[in-house]
């Protein structure tokens, strides 16, 4: 779980071009919306496009993104969950 | 006073010129990317959203930082009084190439948000709290006296008394922004057609 939190702040900086966002400065249990990293909608997008791409996982009901992508850890809880094998 | 240009800023051969002074002037071996992010160091206030912007909106997002430098616009006229009149030629379409290329493989939404040039526009108003009319036009070229005579018809029918003339024009490593801030009682150079494109030609114009 370690090594796919750690990843998974990498991809994130990467993708939602977190300029000046080092991995150490994101806690894997800080929010990532309203306070947090201050994600808005387009990075909610945005984070939908990197689970599909780099995971191959669909959110089928977008009402399950707000608890998925709640914190770092939740994303990697539900990959762990939901990654085919 | 008539209606007058009190300040411009033009961002041309990777140099920042504002007021006819040469605030920034890098080498032109470097890629738009990088100068654009010395000009953000320079000069920007701290916000994350320039790097999420495309290079267009961060082009003109970057000339208004210049631009409005120390004004307080939407004190001094109120937030409803203060209009954008932008135009370019290349509308967005630098933005438009990146994206068609993302949908054979993951359309990008944040990419996607950026397929219109007025985006432009819309991320000045929010950094400044602009809330008056907003017009963006698509020319051939750039047209001063298209341009003037639109700002003055909104300051006379008093839809404005200020207004940010712009044209902003990027595509790949081509670019230019020239913002001009119309005043309805400013001090500076009158809102005439040959005195915008003295400005948008004669770099070291002083007002």
């Amino acid at each position: 779980m370690d090594e796919l939190i750690a990843k998974l702040k990498t991809q994130i900086i990467e993708q939602l071009n977190l300029e000046g966002v080092a991995p150490d400065d994101i806690s894997a249990d800080d929010p990532l919306f309203g306070e947090g990293l201050g994600l808005d909608s387009i990075d909610a997008l945005e984070l939908i496009v990197l689970l599909e791409k780099n995971y191959g996982i669909r959110i089928e009901n977008p009402a399950d993104g707000k608890k998925i992508f709640a914190t770092i850890r939740s994303i990697a809880e539900y990959i762990t969950a939901n990654k085919k094998a | 006073m008539s209606t007058a240009i009190t300040a411009y800023c033009l961002i041309r051969n990777h140099k920042v010129i504002v007021n006819g002074e040469t605030l920034l002037e890098k080498e032109k071996e470097l890629k738009f990317s990088e100068f654009i992010k010395s000009a953000y160091d320079l000069n920007a206030s701290a916000n994350l959203k320039f790097f999420k912007m495309d290079d267009l909106c961060k082009l003109a997002y970057i000339a208004s930082e210049f631009l409005l430098k120390n004004k307080k616009l939407s004190e001094q006229y109120g937030q409803e009084n203060v209009s954008l009149l932008f135009a370019n030629t290349s509308s967005s379409l630098d933005t438009d190439i990146s994206y068609y290329n993302t949908i054979k493989d993951f359309p990008s939404p944040s990419l996607f948000v950026y397929t219109l040039p007025n985006i432009m526009m819309g991320e000045i108003s929010i950094r400044n709290k602009f809330k008056g009319e907003n017009a963006f036009f698509i020319f051939e070229r750039f047209d001063p006296d298209f341009l003037r005579n639109y700002a003055m018809q909104l300051i006379k029918e008093k839809k404005a008394k200020a207004v940010i003339i712009g044209w902003v024009d990027l595509l790949k490593e081509n670019y230019e922004a020239f913002l001009c801030l119309a005043e309805e009682t400013g001090n500076g150079t009158e809102l005439t057609t040959e005195n915008l494109e003295k400005l948008y030609n004669v770099t070291n114009f002083k007002l």
